[in-house]
């Protein structure tokens, strides 16, 4: 079988800060293969972001570190040259961001920050850039392309902007998208839209996706399969629908019963939603244990102790958790 | 956008209005009579009363400048006491070397402090950010006439590259033009340069912050694209307002600056003016520069647009 097409393995992206060394990223692995869609879920500050912008390369380094390696068709990107990295950005790889409001130039216009990308690896002219560009704005499904593309930023409402930036991201054909964060800064509506014009996208360009976020009703609308992220390292791994049906670890289980069900409050119980006590520990010390321990209901001396490695717990499905196995899915 | 331009244009008509009136005013709050200055030593009070009337100094404030005014948008603005010549005439033979030296200052300095910020900002606690903040701070505290004196000392007298003082008309040639107002472009432009540098860079570190910096970034772009294109544009705004802002610096240093190169500029007319009491020419000379100084901010006000599309209020 053909290698897939990013091999993330063992990446670890550390900080230098004045009171030690951040472990945002400590040995995470995973795969996408070629038109897949991966979603890479976790709550604030487990160091997806970071993970999503290390595979760019958009650290920056010092006082970051990145180690490991993401290997993209074959090529080690830690290994390229700066000038070589910028020829996969925007091209091969592109990026979406969490900020709509805000990751748009305000001083250049629609058509010029789309030509961008196509000016800079397919030395296309202003002219044909533009074109294209007016093309790309048609595709992510905004009105009257033509004059939008010599309107500024400003001039364009939060859904909008997000969907040029989708067009920016796909202007090249990449062969892999990462979206981090793409519908959080959204109304409700309009994350719909985004999400499903997306999902057509994704069909009609063919590119994999790699989906960061928090919110797991996304990821069950989109992903194909999902890795759990919890402080800076991989927890859980499995297809979409196993892993919602039966979690393995608990920090998971966790989310999953933290996610409100619709109408739940008319149901007369007044249920309270489940939550995980406690914060994301600090990643300036090296935990000993399994990371989730001290939050973790089921934490016995051996979690604290013995750091789980992740296993096999069922076919395509990993866990690092010592009890996961044994439990199965522990009463969630 | 003309809307704009309109609105910005004519809100400079009060403006001018108001300095002008300060202009004509400097006459009464100025200690000194000069109708007694004309008159001399030996003069009796009436005199001096009869001067005065010659004058006009004895009508009411308002009707004489009002007459003021009308004399000087028909391009009159009176008649030097010391020389007797019109004080237009004494403008247009020495604005010459002033222009040139403002101008060729201010372009020099702004392509070397935008550079200059950028680099610093981009390279934010290298060498050679702090050597850029370094030089901000001398530039600030040393004052022109002493980085004059040393560059002519060491230009000029040691090396012989440069004349030492003196200036060359434009229409002689660019080069010796150049020759002579190049170290005086220095010494005037040291403390422009280092606002400009620190402004840019501030400006720079703070937009490089920015989520549409590392959008450019993940697009793949190029480091100069990225510094001059999508952060630059995005500082411009604060940078040109001191640009302008900072012509005031120019003006002041340009008296100074000329007197060290003996230049024969405006600079050297108003110190002249000034010890003379030569009231006609100090106003026009002080008119000027506020006019130049109105001139060049409403040019940065219609240069916000260009740069900032939001700004078309």
């Amino acid at each position: 079988m053909a290698e897939p097409l990013l091999v993330v393995e063992n990446l670890q992206t550390h900080f230098r800060t004045p009171d030690g060394i951040n472990r945002a990223v400590d040995g995470v692995s995973f795969h996408v293969n070629a038109g897949e869609t991966v979603a890479i879920v976790g709550e604030s500050g487990c160091g997806k972001s970071v993970t999503s912008m290390s595979i760019l390369r958009l650290i920056p380094e010092p006082p970051g570190k990145i180690a490991g390696s993401i290997r993209f068709q074959g090529r080690d990107l830690l290994k390229l040259s700066e000038p070589e990295m910028r020829s996969i950005r925007g091209n091969e790889i592109s990026m979406i961001f969490q900020e709509p409001m805000t990751s748009l130039n305000p001083v250049l216009t629609i058509g010029r920050q789309i030509g961008e990308t196509l000016r800079l690896h397919q030395g296309l002219s202003a002219k044909q850039a533009e074109d294209k560009a007016v093309e790309m704005l048609t595709l992510v499904g905004i009105p009257e392309p033509r004059r939008r593309v010599r309107e500024y930023p400003h001039q364009l409402s939060g859904g909008m902007r997000q969907r040029v930036m989708i067009a920016i991201a796909l202007a090249c054909n990449p062969k892999l998208l990462i979206a981090d964060e793409p519908t959080t800064a959204l109304d409700v509506t309009i994350q719909a839209q985004i999400l499903a014009l997306m999902r057509d996208l994704k069909r009609t360009v063919g590119a994999a996706i790699v989906l960061i976020t928090h919110d797991l009703g996304v990821v069950a609308e989109v992903a194909e399969r999902v890795v759990v992220m919890y402080a800076g390292k991989k927890v859980e791994e499995a297809p979409v629908v196993e892993l919602f049906n039966t979690p393995r670890h608990p920090y998971t289980q966790g989310l999953l019963g933290s996610m409100p069900k619709l109408g739940s409050s008319l149901t007369g119980t007044e249920t309270r939603l489940a939550e995980i006590p406690g914060l994301v520990p600090s990643l300036k010390q090296k935990i000993p244990g399994c990371v989730f321990a001290s939050r973790c209901p089921h934490a016995t001396d051996l979690c604290v102790k013995v750091a789980p490695a992740l296993e096999e717990k069922a076919p395509g499905h990993v866990a690092a958790c010592h009890y996961a196995l044994k439990e199965g899915a522990i009463a969630a | 956008m003309f809307a704009y331009a309109v609105r910005r244009v004519l809100a400079t008509i009060p403006v001018m209005a108001i300095v002008a009136l300060f202009v004509f005013s400097l006459l009464y709050i100025a200690p000194g009579d000069p109708a007694a200055v004309i008159a001399g030593d030996q003069a009796t009070p009436q005199d001096v009363e009869r001067i005065r009337a010659s004058l006009g100094l004895d009508r009411p404030f308002l009707v004489r400048f009002g007459e003021w005014v009308w004399n000087i948008l028909n391009g009159n603005m009176g008649v030097s006491i010391f020389t007797n010549l019109p004080v237009t005439t004494m403008i247009q033979q020495r604005i010459e070397p002033t222009l040139s030296l403002m101008v060729l200052t201010l372009c020099l300095a702004v392509s070397i402090a935008v550079p200059m910020g950028v680099i610093a900002a981009w390279k934010q606690g290298s060498w050679i950010d702090r050597a850029v903040m370094g030089f901000a701070v001398l530039g600030f505290s040393v004052p022109v006439f002493v980085v004059g004196y040393v560059l002519a000392y060491i230009f000029a007298l040691e090396l012989d590259w440069l004349p030492v003082q003196g200036y060359t008309a434009f229409r002689e040639g660019f080069f010796p033009w150049l020759e002579n107002l190049i170290l005086p472009a220095i010494a005037l432009g040291g403390v422009y340069i280092a606002l400009i540098a620190r402004i840019t860079r501030a400006t720079m570190l703070e937009v490089l912050q920015q989520d549409y910096i590392r959008t450019a970034r993940a697009k793949g772009a190029g480091q100069r694209s990225i510094l001059f294109l999508h952060a630059l544009k995005n500082a411009a705004v604060p940078i040109v307002t001191v640009i302008g802002i900072g012509v005031a610096l120019l003006i002041g240093g340009a008296v100074v600056t000329e007197s060290v190169f003996a230049i024969p500029g405006l600079g050297r007319l108003t110190v002249d003016a000034i010890l003379r009491r030569d009231y006609p020419v100090i106003q026009g000379v002080v008119l000027l520069f506020s006019f130049v100084y109105v001139l060049v901010n409403l040019l940065i006000d219609l240069l916000y647009t260009l740069f900032d599309p939001r700004i078309r209020y």
